[in-house]
């Protein structure tokens, strides 16, 4: 309430004024909150102590004593619980990473194909949307890989794909990149084709602020980017050398392996995560009015630069927001892999390592964080992006 | 005197109506489109044909054990032989009587609800939600006169549903309460209930359970012990009541600042100014999307598999283990995902149905 002149304060008591109400209102509550926060520090230093389970971040020091199916870095039975939990975190990241970039691409695809004018490919798009938007993830996980993975056949028999890749019961075996001789020469050349490039870019610009006319930037910077490096390729060799995984007695040798449980989870995840980008993609494109694109016609730009300086800089607007509450959802569905015992956070940390130590508060505290450090990590970006793609208006 | 003769009305070009002009329109109108087109059916070709075949044609749907699945399809023999187990897990099957009699009670005791010329309707509902889970309860765990069946003994779509009730209908009021807390002008209730909200919101499930039932023994003073249930239940419910914060907060921004004003110019106190102006109104545009939490509520309900307990899900994970019936992981799978599609799609098509049916007047 703005009055010019303040009123002269009536009389009653403390109770009805609303200043000393909200005072006593935020009084109580912080001593509710402190009050609760100490009966359950009292409580749980009482019980740890009864149970006589130690306290503090010392075990993070111990050995863990245990082997891993599937480590990014270095591992051995030896190593410590800390180097335990880095490998957990980064499982975690790389389930989160692959499945974030999978599900975009199936996402649009699919949000694009559901808006698209023929029939029978919008339909096909409708019924995967709301079929595996309407099934647990957990359920899909569990699916691909009891169903799916588990019931391949062993490596003997595996199914082998353009001879280099091999699917069975242990994985996806894939060739293995390795750096060869040549790879500086390949490396320079990039180096060069994207100096190129950048220089282009500027030129084109300044060419298109004095001038007005346009020049394809994009495509030709796709073409140097061919040309260059491919005549590196062509004149020293290839940059990296390849080595197929290869039948040796009852399994694989060579090669590097995708374990069953990283292949459900990233099916699972992708498809589940994919169905509801789709639906933000084509929520995103149909809220740019049809005006716009007559508009942009109108003032002679054609169907393609329409749709890239028009259309999606508008419908990106909306979808940003969901479709960052998507990535989030995705980084921490992929918990749900302590359901078939992909490595990752949950199951290692939260689930082993809390077994063999005990030290459920600590232990728990630690996971928590750590998706609360993606959680916001993943939120602090895409707000970044939203700023900068948002409508500047007066 | 001339007159004129109308000639009757030609009919419409041959090729703009029927079905050819449609499929020109839909499906064949340029060679991309056309090339779009034979890939679908190819797509569809390559997956319609041996599904049926799988899951009807050449199915088995009669017989007791494995030995009765001969054929190259889906062995539904399981399923079926397995049924019970699915719905109600170790209830007692003498007792099963009583998960359906409450069942049955919720449909009809909730029926009344959805017709819109019910008159007192708020009264009923309000009366429906203190009476039912009472009921509910009684007949579901027993006790005064009827024999007492332990939460341990419940599973399958029973226990399902029965996390996901009791999850949202914890999670509605602490939703409620930590939205108006989100809102309030005092700095320190904003700051706890945010604080709480993205706490919850910022951690997957699975770590709420994991701490519910790790932890909250730890937490709570010596000789106080909640069973399994419970425990995985207050986890449910702090943990959705952060969405359904965010559902209830997005309505209440949407409440125009004049309806605000407007209560507060009659002379209406805080809580009546919330009670009888802005919730009702905010509430109303918000029961989709609390719909849509509670979809994902549902399907959430499946995680408590991680500790232990026999919901739909896991009574089918564990039914798949079974020597007698090993191999049948996909029936088991296919299934419950049938059971889960029906219950959400269902629950998804009902809110779009109330999008529309509440989308008055507050479009501006």
């Amino acid at each position: 309430m703005q009055t010019a002149a303040k009123a002269p304060r009536l009389k009653g008591s403390i109770w009805t004024d609303p200043k000393a109400r909200a005072w006593i209102f935020q009084l109580v509550a912080i001593v509710v909150v402190v009050a609760l926060g100490w009966f359950l520090y009292n409580n749980t230093m009482i019980n740890l102590e009864k149970r006589g389970i130690t306290t503090g971040f010392a075990f993070l020091n111990n050995t863990a004593g245990f082997g891993i199916a599937q480590h990014l870095v270095e591992y051995t039975e030896t190593d410590s619980y800390g180097r335990v939990f880095l490998i957990g975190l980064l499982n975690t990241l790389l389930v989160s990473v692959i499945g974030i970039v999978m599900a975009t691409l199936l996402g649009f695809i699919l949000g694009i194909a559901r808006l698209a004018p023929n029939w029978l490919i919008s339909r096909l798009a409708t019924v995967y949307i709301e079929t595996f938007r309407n099934i647990p993830p957990l359920l899909q996980i569990l699916f691909w890989y009891f169903a799916v993975m588990l019931s391949l056949p062993g490596p003997r028999q595996s199914l082998g794909i353009f001879d280099n890749f091999y699917l069975n019961s242990r994985g996806l075996y894939i060739p293995a990149p390795g750096v060869s001789q040549v790879f500086g020469l390949f490396l320079a050349a990039l180096a060069v084709s994207i100096v190129i490039i950048v220089v282009l870019a500027r030129w084109a610009r300044a060419r298109r602020e004095a001038t007005g006319q346009i020049f394809p930037v994009v495509l030709t910077s796709i073409g140097i980017l061919l040309l260059v490096p491919g005549l590196a390729i062509l004149v020293a060799g290839s940059p990296v050398e390849w080595t197929a995984p290869k039948l040796t007695g009852f399994n694989f040798t060579g090669g590097w392996v995708l374990i069953p449980e990283l292949i459900a989870l990233t099916l699972a995840l992708t498809m589940y995560t994919a169905a509801f980008i789709a639906e933000i993609v084509r929520a995103g494109i149909q809220s740019v009015s049809h005006g716009q694109t007559e508009a942009a016609s109108s003032l002679g730009l054609p169907p393609g630069r329409t749709l890239r300086l028009v259309i999606i800089p508008q419908a990106l607007r909306v979808i940003i927001p969901p479709l960052t509450s998507q990535y989030l959802n995705l980084a921490k569905n992929s918990s749900l892999a302590a359901a078939i015992g992909y490595p990752e956070m949950v199951s290692l940390f939260a689930g082993t390592v809390l077994n063999q130590t005990g030290q459920a508060i600590e232990v728990i505290a630690i996971t928590m964080s750590v998706y609360l450090a993606i959680s916001i990590s993943i939120s602090m970006l895409m707000n970044w992006y939203n700023k900068r793609i948002a409508l500047i208006e007066r | 005197m001339q007159t004129h003769q109308f000639k009757p009305d030609l009919p419409p070009p041959r090729q703009s109506i029927g079905a050819m002009a449609w499929l020109r329109d839909n499906l064949f109108s340029s060679w991309f489109n056309s090339l779009l087109t034979l890939v679908a059916i190819y797509l569809i070709w390559l997956i319609v044909p041996p599904l049926l075949q799988w899951a009807l044609l050449d199915a088995d749907w009669v017989g007791q054990t494995r030995a009765d699945c001969t054929s190259d399809g889906a062995c539904w023999v399981f399923v079926k032989e397995r049924f019970g187990q699915f719905m109600y897990g170790f209830y007692p099957a003498e007792l099963r009587w009583r998960v359906d009699l409450t069942a049955l009670l919720a449909i009809f005791g909730a029926a009344p609800l959805f017709v819109s010329a019910m008159p007192r309707k708020a009264f009923y509902g309000i009366g429906f939600l203190v009476v039912y889970p009472l009921v509910a309860f009684w007949l579901l765990h027993g006790g005064m006169g009827l024999e007492v069946v332990r939460t341990s003994q419940w599973g399958g779509l029973m226990l399902t549903l029965v996390i996901a009730a009791v999850g949202i209908a914890g999670a509605l009021p602490l939703g409620i309460a930590l939205a108006l807390g989100r809102r309030s002008d005092m700095p320190t209730i904003r700051v706890i209930c945010v604080t709480f909200i993205e706490f919850w919101r910022g951690v997957p499930l699975i770590t709420v359970l994991f701490m519910s039932s790790v932890m909250l023994p730890l937490f709570l003073p010596e000789g106080m012990s909640f069973d399994k249930l419970i425990r995985a239940l207050i986890g449910v419910i702090l943990f959705q009541s952060a969405y359904i914060a965010e559902v209830v907060r997005g309505g209440l921004q949407a409440i125009p600042k004049g309806q605000y004003e407007a209560a507060e110019a009659m002379g209406l106190g805080y809580w009546r100014m919330m009670g009888l102006v802005i919730l009702p109104q905010a509430l109303k545009m918000v029961i989709p999307g609390i719909v849509n939490t509670f979809i994902s509520l549902f399907k959430d309900t499946s995680l408590v598999i991680i500790i232990g307990l026999f919901d739909l899900l896991n009574s089918i994970k564990q039914a798949t283990t079974d020597p007698a019936w090993l191999g049948m992981a996909t029936e088991g799978y296919v299934f419950a995902a049938l059971v889960f599609w029906i219950f959400c799609f269902g629950m998804s098509r009902y809110s779009m149905h109330l999008e529309r049916k509440l989308d008055t007047g507050h479009k501006r």
